[in-house]
């Protein structure tokens, strides 16, 4: 087994194809560790992660905790609601201030893009963007191909089409990414405020018509409408979107196929697909949650390999 | 050079056989008669190989037991000790996993652990520790083709051992499989 190129997961955009495969590769290892009846193991006793969190998150969140517990790492979790950031320290100062008390790694999410790459130039620790604005979010995309692969059997060569707000996503970006990069096909769909210019410049094709790209893909994952990045308004509202962007089950049966439906969460049922859909075996949106953890202690654990001691 | 010496002659020179296809066959089957005089129907007995290199020989052992000896249902699994190993980040390489593939229940069953080499003992206690993730077995026992005694870093030893050997700490003891390198055969290699 090689090793990763990289010593942080700063974005999909800074990995390589074989990152990705070594990743699951090792991530297949660990769904089945996670499968046993004592779900641990010791590999990373000494290694000691701080969980920053400068935005909200549940499953993230709980995901990577989960994961580096059962790698038996030491974690110690962090939210800016309840920390020093309110009294005016900078990043930097803080991460230094945690590094201090001996952390080999450090999981952030944080409001502002490039947050990750700006921390790993300035201080000593692994770090692993949990999702950085709206820009990155390397571990969903990750879980996401993972999880196409776990039911399609392969990424290269699958048709996927990534539905909604595409503008304030940065599961959208990092999925375009990571798809790209195993050889699929990647298509984006959703009203033209919400669909970036320039989009096509990496090597996506838009298509407004929800219709027209369900009838193309093998793979349509449902983003979810982020209200709380959004200071205009963007589409006259919630109704016409979920009539013009949502999936409904009548949708899916007027197909002459059976696509694959993701979810990154949290799920706005109704929304971007109704509770029939979200609830269908055509969905493998709790796959994804559970493949999450997996696919987080296969990056956790290559990335710990790579500090000397 | 007055002279040269072919690459051939210097492959020789280095290893040294210890054991040929006859007498690992020899071996192989007074091992499993062992494990049958102390497991007799194997109904409370599990066999683990140890990944990667003691599934091979766990592998011959079940076939010896269910076709040379007519002992049905031999359960067989493969535990992967990657995750478990006491070297993570302290070698040069990274550490490769392999699949563990254990389907039963090892609760309360007689665990015989297979490794064709037992060194430093180390494996063998990451082996320990990762099998408890499937269950508090009766009893483990620990079978090896090769018992290299003088060189354990843990109060470890066989319970079954096919030939105990003596090397220093330089050599290597390397066992060749039909399934992978075409024969049977154990060498002694001297860097």
């Amino acid at each position: 087994m090689s090793e990763l190129s990289v010593n942080h997961l700063l974005g999909i955009k800074y990995l390589k194809e074989k990152d990705i495969q070594l990743i699951f590769e090792t991530a297949d290892h660990f769904k089945e560790v996670i499968n046993r009846p004592i779900k641990k193991v010791p590999s990373l006793r000494d290694i000691t992660i701080a969980n920053l969190f400068f935005e909200n998150s549940t499953r993230t969140r709980l995901s990577f905790e989960l994961a580096e517990k059962r790698l038996s790492a030491d974690v110690i979790n962090f939210s800016a609601a309840s920390s020093s950031v309110k009294k005016g320290e900078t990043l930097i100062d803080t991460v230094n201030n945690i590094l201090s008390m001996k952390v080999d790694m450090v999981v952030m999410r944080h409001p502002n893009p490039g947050a990750g790459i700006f921390l790993s130039k300035h201080v000593d620790a692994s770090i692993v963007n949990a999702g950085d604005g709206a820009h990155e979010h390397p571990t969903q995309a990750l879980l996401d191909s993972y999880s196409i692969r776990e039911r399609l059997g392969d990424v290269s060569g699958k048709k996927v089409v990534i539905v909604g707000d595409i503008l304030h996503s940065r599961v959208a970006l990092s999925n375009i990414f990571a798809l790209k990069l195993q050889g699929a096909q990647v298509k984006v769909c959703g009203p033209k405020t919400l669909i970036p210019r320039y989009i096509e410049k990496l090597g996506v094709e838009v298509e407004l018509d929800l219709r027209k790209a369900l009838e193309w893909c093998d793979v349509a994952n449902m983003l979810r409408v982020q209200n709380e990045r959004m200071e205009i308004s963007y589409f006259p509202s919630t109704r016409e979107y979920a009539q013009q962007y949502g999936v409904t089950k009548e949708l899916l049966n007027s197909l002459d196929k059976e696509i694959v439906i993701m979810h990154p969460g949290p799920i706005n049922r109704g929304v971007e697909i109704t509770s029939d859909v979200a609830d269908s075996k055509q969905a493998i949106i709790l796959d994804q949650v559970e493949n999450g953890v997996a696919v987080r202690m296969a990056v956790i654990y290559l990335l710990a390999s790579k500090i000397k001691k | 050079m007055y002279f040269c010496i072919p690459n051939i002659y210097l492959d020789t020179m280095s290893q040294k056989q210890l054991l040929t296809t006859k007498e690992i066959h020899i071996i192989l089957h007074r091992l499993a008669c062992q494990l049958i005089e102390n497991h007799s129907d194997f109904k409370e007995t599990v066999l683990i190989g140890i990944q990667p290199r003691g599934t091979y020989l766990a592998n011959r052992i079940k076939n010896f037991l269910e076709n040379d000896y007519q002992i049905p249902n031999i359960k067989l699994g493969y535990l992967d000790i990657t995750f478990y190993r006491d070297d993570f980040r302290r070698g040069d390489k990274p550490l490769e996993a392999n699949k563990t593939h254990i389907d039963f229940i090892v609760e309360d069953k007689n665990v015989v652990f297979i490794d064709d080499v037992l060194y430093t003992g180390r494996s063998i206690r990451a082996a320990l520790t990762a099998i408890q993730s499937f269950g508090r077995p009766k009893e483990i026992e620990l079978l090896t083709l090769i018992d290299r005694r003088f060189s354990r870093h843990l109060p470890i030893q066989p319970s079954y051992r096919g030939r105990q050997v003596d090397a220093i700490n330089q050599e290597k003891v390397k066992v060749y499989w039909e399934e992978v390198q075409g024969e049977d055969a154990v060498f002694l290699i001297n860097n």
